[in-house]
């Protein structure tokens, strides 16, 4: 019961009037970034720390501020993908397969409670997973070597097809392009520059961000541009919003899947070399292997498909703090940035953080239940207002888009080959979805296709060229046995289910035109 | 590159016979800006925030430094930017680390030299270390070379930087030092930052670990690994004191990944004297003394020329071991 005292240590620390306020500020802040296409929750995070140094903010209340912005980008990112089928930031793409379908349908207003409550669900249980298991999580990062690291990102490239479900071969081409472009930059293991072409821009590979907003983003203008005169126009217009809060029988049919999307997505983000991105990439494609394994839901606004990869970000967004606290290791691209606060704040993250700054740390946790509930708070009143994105006419809300996408990328790297990159990207994404090309693997082949990369070839290296270093612990060939059963499963099922598959329509990827 | 060298002495022995004390005050820089040439959260992000924040506190700069991170080509994009786009910019102050240095001796900045920009000085430095998993049979330094050199594929070292990049050469240096005449054989495993390879040190996939002291120092007070030598010419203070040199273990090798800050090559002397004093000042504030105690820095007071004279010389150096290993021609 000493964790439960110095949990109440911690919220008497974090219930001051100034912390209350600032967790405010900070979840407000959060979640208008996190929609914003092109600013995620790190840059959120990095643009608010001259903020808390110019108010002279003590290590707490800084860290309340910050963390606050990061729950509130993770919960805002999911706004846009399903409103505009732009994600926010890289772990809200999963959340665009199924949440704009379910606007399409009329169900947006929906679609932002649930992920609302999803997120709720997810930050919640982490948090507690974060206060009672922080000190045994370590250990399970401990295990992950370099070999079993490269198994867990095959594992979701294998359950890729969970994804996309009509044309797998589309998805396989998908993410073979992906990997390509992952490997642009200079390669680690070698020092070399591959595909740079003498551009130093290029020599730390494509920025996810750029890709995401050129693919997604521009490539939803570009689409409405040649569609002007024609029925998307019209289409958009007549879109319904339909009831705000998900039914009890909505929630009763997603319970199980958000809690078993947070112990997945948590897993994903305790791990250092995984992140969020990963953390509800798998929530996804397990959730619907397990619920929806003939594909005739999911992709089509499954409220299921809403739920899990909302409550699997948020949860990662909890465990990628763990190793962060506890290892000094950050978990993912935000939690490097709140790890340099600590540190120009004086406060050394590791083993020893625990016994040497009990109050930052405590205080830090019970900010975090604080914001979660602010933003639940904030998040479900203020579907009705989001909601009315909707109601803008495309012809003033694609400029709109095309705009923030510019400002947005330019803002954080204040290069204009980034945005030549951008342009490229839209260019590109408006010819695959021409082609029915879904632009998620895409994605996830640049996202994780380095890490993929150089977990392997470490692997190798450290046992001298063997490769059976890969299946040689217990741990690496339980992750292999899941990635082939997920792999095989579905092919055996949907050969049974292949008459029925006819029946049903495109996925996500045509959706737009 | 003889001559370059010589030239540069011979300007740094000019400039350094110059008093310190008379440089001129009377610029104040309007917009200060230090770009950090990598996303939030690096280390030259790290250098950039907190050496804002303390010159502000200090008293030394009226307005809060903007720090602007400009990520890409491991400092090549805001190289290239500098050079190219705000050569005569006097308020602006760019973080460099040896980091830096590396890529300038080994070409990787296409097209760009360090005599391109001007050297203001350092605020510290962060020794290399070298060490193992706190169970590890290996007692000290010569005891892990003499295995690599009988049989380098028994260990694995791993560490945060690229292949070629700072975290490999140190250990490079060491081997170098010890008589291990093949360096390439050394197996060195990069990962993405020190915390994770320090990370895979503690999961036992890998033997070694090479990396920064303010990197490894977590791990040491809580008993996970053991410090087999600092990289520095002499002990550390203070509570750093317990680790033993390479030195003292008869390996003559010493890295130090040092921190400081360049500025445009066109900026006016005026404003140049003005950084550099400004620095300087900030460095021997007791307050700087307190940050760098508990992030691990270790001294490393080189202002103006001397500074200057620094780099070139480390750049030299780094060129000689990298055309050894075969990574440049």
């Amino acid at each position: 019961m000493d964790t439960l005292s110095s949990l109440a240590d911690g919220f008497a620390i974090a219930l001051t009037w100034q912390n209350l306020l600032l967790a405010l500020l900070g979840c407000f802040l959060g979640t208008i970034m996190g929609a914003l296409p092109g600013l995620g929750p790190s840059n959120g995070v990095a643009i608010l720390i001259p903020l808390a140094f110019t108010l002279g903010l003590g290590a707490t209340p800084s860290l309340i501020l910050l963390t606050s912005v990061y729950y509130g980008a993770m919960y805002g990112g999911r706004i846009s993908s399903i409103l505009l089928n732009i994600p926010g930031d890289e772990p809200a793409m999963m959340t665009c397969l199924d949440g704009y379908p379910m606007a399409q349908k009329g169900m947006a207003g929906q679609a932002l409670s649930l992920s609302g409550i999803a997120s709720f669900v997810g930050a919640f249980f982490a948090t507690w997973g974060l206060i009672f298991l922080a000190p045994q999580l370590v250990k399970i990062a401990l295990l992950f070597g370099p070999a079993e690291y490269f198994a867990l990102f095959a594992l979701a490239f294998m359950t890729l097809g969970g994804v996309s479900s009509t044309n797998q071969a589309k998805s396989a081409f998908a993410a073979a392009l992906g990997l390509g472009l992952a490997m642009i930059g200079v390669d680690t293991q070698t020092g070399v520059p591959r595909f740079t072409f003498g551009e130093v821009h290029l020599y730390d590979g494509l920025d996810f961000l750029v890709a995401i907003v050129g693919l997604f983003a521009l490539s939803e203008v570009f689409i409405f541009l040649e569609n002007r005169h024609g029925e998307a126009d019209g289409k958009k217009e007549k879109m319904v919003i339909g009831r705000l809060t998900p039914p009890a029988s909505m929630l009763k049919q997603t319970t199980p899947t958000m809690l078993r999307s947070t112990v997945l997505g948590f897993l994903a983000g305790v791990l250092p070399g995984a992140g969020a991105s990963l953390g509800s990439f798998i929530s996804y494609s397990m959730e619907k292997r397990l619920v929806d394994p003939k594909g005739k839901t999911f992709g089509k606004g499954d409220p299921r498909g809403v739920a899990a990869p909302e409550a699997g970000n948020n949860a990662a967004a909890g465990g990628a703090l763990v190793p962060m606290l506890a290892l000094g290791v950050p978990g993912s691209g935000t939690t490097a940035v709140l790890l340099a606060v600590l540190l120009s704040l004086n406060i050394t993250p590791g083993p020893l953080l625990f016994s040497q700054n009990p109050d930052v740390v405590w205080g830090l946790i019970a900010a975090l239940f604080i914001a979660n509930f602010m933003l639940l708070a904030m998040n479900i009143p203020m579907v009705g207002l989001f909601t009315r994105v909707l109601m803008v006419p495309p012809r003033i809300l694609m400029p709109v888009v095309a705009m923030i996408s510019f400002v947005g990328i330019y803002g954080i790297s204040g290069s204009s080959f980034d945005l030549l990159v951008m342009v490229g990207f839209g260019l590109l994404g408006w010819v695959l979805r021409k082609f029915d090309v879904p632009l998620v693997p895409i994605i996830l082949g640049t996202l994780l296709g380095n890490s993929m990369e150089n977990n392997l070839r470490r692997a190798i290296t450290i046992d001298n060229g063997n490769w059976f270093t890969l299946v040689d612990s217990p741990l690496a060939l339980t992750l292999w046995a899941i990635a082939i059963i997920g792999f095989i499963l579905p092919l055996i099922i949907g050969r049974k289910v292949k008459s029925r598959m006819h029946e049903r329509g495109d996925d996500e990827g045509s959706t737009a035109d | 590159m003889i001559f370059k060298a010589t030239r540069l002495t011979v300007a740094a022995a000019l400039f350094g016979a110059l008093p310190l004390a008379v440089m001129a005050q009377d610029f104040t820089p309007e917009n200060p800006e230090c770009i950090a040439p990598a996303n939030p959260g690096g280390g030259w992000d790290f250098t950039c925030r907190q050496v804002g924040k303390s010159m502000q506190d200090e008293g030394l700069l009226s307005k809060t430094m903007q720090v602007v991170n400009l990520a890409g080509g491991g400092g090549g994009v805001a190289y290239a930017e500098v050079v190219n786009k705000r050569n005569d910019d006097n308020d602006l102050i760019v973080a460099a680390s040896t980091a830096t240095a590396t890529r300038l001796a080994q070409g990787a900045y296409p097209g760009n030299t360090m005599d391109q920009v001007r050297w203001l000085a350092s605020v510290g430095a962060d020794y290399g270390v070298i060490a193992v998993a706190a169970d590890s049979d290996i007692a000290d330094l010569p005891a892990l070379l003499e295995i690599m050199k009988t049989d380098p594929s028994a260990i694995s070292v791993a560490g945060g930087s690229a292949v070629g990049g700072w975290d490999h050469l140190k250990v490079l240096i060491a081997a170098n030092a010890y008589g291990i005449e093949d360096v390439r054989k050394v197996k060195y495993i990069a990962f993405d930052g020190g915390g994770e390879a320090v990370t895979q040190l503690l999961a036992g996939s890998v033997q070694a670990f090479t990396g920064d002291l303010s990197e490894a120092k977590g791990f040491v007070d809580s008993g996970d690994i053991k410090v087999l030598a600092v990289l520095a010419p002499d002990r550390l203070e203070g509570e750093f004191a317990s680790f033993p040199t390479a030195r003292e273990q008869g390996v003559e090798a010493i890295g130090a990944n040092w921190r400081g800050f360049y500025a445009p090559g066109g900026m006016s002397d005026a404003a140049y004297d003005a950084w550099v004093s400004k620095i300087a000042d900030l460095y021997a504030s007791d307050h700087w003394k307190e940050i760098m105690a508990t992030n691990g820095l270790a001294p490393l007071d080189l202002q103006g020329a001397e500074f200057e004279e620094f780099v070139a010389t480390s750049v030299q150096q780094i060129q000689d071991i990298s055309r050894e290993i075969g990574i440049i021609k």
